[in-house]
């Protein structure tokens, strides 16, 4: 079976001379939910405009189910479908006319593409709004309208570049669901994010992306595993002046009330508590400092930027 | 008929009836406006000016420019349709929409081409309607007259299709359309016969490429022309050729739509 997408030795240079992509060696396995993250700057988009054919590559190959894109763009293109971090459609164009005229582009037939239109509006919630020229809609129908038109020729690759920035916390998570639907029906799905949240939860692999380089490619479980301290913020009842003296477990006040705790895996909370107990500190709630992946992902970008400046 | 073929057929389908939909949609910025200034120059030039003109050869002075404001419009607004329409699909960024898919460059190119025709003749059709309020008009030579005008109409979407592609603001779409096409237009024998002008300028207006498509197809509709139909013509093809192999490269090679 061919990866869903192989990238390798894949370099750009712009025409400034910045370096965009130093290198890149990247494989998505077919069926995959794959997360591409990396701070801004680091080559997400560079990358995914590569694949897309939108920049033009300096070195480097690509391919997408076994189609080079040097050598068989169009069938690359058939196998792809991509939801761009900004509004690339006509704002003056109605939302029905945007989905069925990327169909035909596609060599869709006018009466499937309309079926198809419907289907995918009805889906993601824009069935209703299919008369309203694209630029009435509001910034989340906006983003559920590029999905909906990159879904038209139903691909088996789909590549989302942060495709919920600026969405509610409702719609996120109705997207969310919806991609894990796309994904368990068989398309293989990469995301670019800055809600790590939504990496973690929604994705199986990850990538991270910085300088134009690959730092990390693994699974998200044995990524995650790598975290050996966790920061966790502890609600006290009591507001207490001093921090109370905990053996093994590095900690500060935050305010009266919030102690902050840093926990090595090996050491686990148990311990933890039964000191906090003794000293007759009483807890009330207990929460991430930040998300988990988050923090390995500052941590790994952190060591990446020392190497740099090195 | 192969897979991709039948793809592209569909996709060019797709760009004519997008570009059709997108001028009679904004009818009144496309096809009122040179219904209104086409009839002020019937009332004003052809009309009043023109019974105190007199005519020109056997024709009267309204017979005369009619061919010549029909050619006007099929230039301008096949020029305008396709450096509008590309130029804002640049700008709005839905050109990537044609450019990640399984389209070939020369549909894309051939779909806003027909864009710039169908928009070119539509306006034509009107200003002739118009004309008939004016003048009686006559088709000396139906095949001169349709091929001329296609050819006009193709190889000025052509021109617009490349002023599009360097274009970087609005403002570079009208540069050429203001200070290149309505002057060598007024300059292209509309409202005169070239035979007027002192020898030295009719040689040098023999360099005007819009002279020989006014006169092909004056000779198209009344049979009467300045210059030598069979140069016109053979010119036109060739211009029309070479405009195709730019547009395409340009499209080929991605230039300001690529990174």
């Amino acid at each position: 079976m061919s990866a869903a997408l192989s990238i390798r030795q894949l370099t750009k240079t712009y025409a400034n001379g910045f370096k965009a992509l130093d290198g890149i060696d990247l494989e998505v396995a077919e069926g995959d939910f794959f997360a591409l993250l990396g701070p801004n700057g680091a080559g997400k988009s560079t990358t995914i405009g590569i694949i897309s054919t939108l920049v033009n590559k300096s070195s480097g190959s690509v391919s997408v189910f076994g189609h080079d894109l040097d050598r068989d763009p169009y069938a690359l293109k058939r196998c792809l479908g991509v939801v761009p971090q900004e509004f690339n459609f006509s704002q003056f164009e109605k939302v029905f006319d945007i989905v069925v005229t990327q169909a035909g582009y596609y060599g869709i037939p006018l009466k499937l593409a309309r079926q198809r239109a419907e289907q995918y509006l009805q889906q993601l919630g824009l069935w209703d709004k299919r008369d309203v020229p694209a630029r009435m809609l509001s910034g989340g129908m906006k983003r559920r309208l590029m999905i909906a038109r990159a879904l038209i020729h139903e691909p088996r690759l789909l590549i989302l570049d942060e495709p919920t920035a600026g969405v509610d916390i409702e719609l996120r998570r109705s997207m969310w669901s919806f991609l894990s639907e796309l994904n368990d029906k068989g398309i293989t799905i990469i995301l670019t994010t800055h809600y790590l949240e939504e990496a973690e939860q929604l994705c199986r692999n990850i990538g991270i992306i910085d300088h134009g380089r690959i730092v990390e490619n693994t699974s998200m479980k044995a990524l995650l595993k790598t975290l050996h301290v966790e920061t966790f913020l502890l609600d006290l009842k009591e507001a207490q002046l001093v921090a109370p003296q905990l053996n093994g477990y590095p900690s500060q006040l935050v305010d009266a009330q919030t102690l902050e705790v840093q926990v090595e895996k090996s050491l686990g909370i148990t311990e933890l508590f039964r000191q906090l107990a003794a000293q007759k500190v009483e807890v009330l709630s207990l929460r991430n400092k930040s998300n988990r992946l988050e923090e390995l992902f500052v941590s790994l970008v952190e060591k990446n930027l020392a190497k740099v400046a090195k | 008929m192969s897979p991709e073929l039948r793809s592209n057929l569909i996709a060019l389908q797709t760009i004519v009836i997008r570009e059709v939909r997108r001028f009679t949609r904004i009818w009144p910025q496309t096809l009122l406006p040179p219904a209104i200034t086409m009839a002020l120059y019937f009332v004003i030039f052809g009309r009043l000016i023109g019974s105190q003109v007199g005519g020109v050869g056997q024709f009267s002075y309204m017979e005369f420019i009619v061919p010549g404001l029909i050619m006007m419009s099929v230039i301008t607004n096949s020029y305008g349709n396709v450096v509008s329409s590309f130029y804002s699909s640049k700008f709005q960024r839905n050109i990537e929409e044609l450019l990640v898919s399984p389209v070939s460059p020369h549909t894309i190119l051939v779909g806003y081409l027909v864009g710039g025709v169908l928009r070119g003749l539509a306006v034509a059709f009107i200003v002739t309607l118009l004309s008939l309020f004016f003048t009686k008009l006559q088709v000396h030579h139906l095949g001169v007259t349709v091929l001329v005008m296609l050819l006009t109409a193709t190889i000025f979407s052509m021109g617009g299709f490349i002023n599009a592609v360097f274009a970087r603001s609005f403002d570079d779409i009208s540069i050429i359309p203001t200070f290149v096409l309505t002057p060598l237009t007024y300059l292209g024998g509309v409202f005169y016969s070239i035979t007027l002008l002192p020898e030295f300028w009719q040689k040098v207006s023999m360099a005007n490429p819009i002279l020989h498509m006014v006169n092909a197809f004056r000779y198209g509709i009344l049979g009467f022309s300045d210059i030598n139909i069979g140069w016109a013509m053979a010119s036109m093809l060739v211009a029309a050729a070479l405009l195709y192999g730019v547009c395409i490269n340009l499209l080929k090679s991605g230039r300001g739509m690529r990174q």
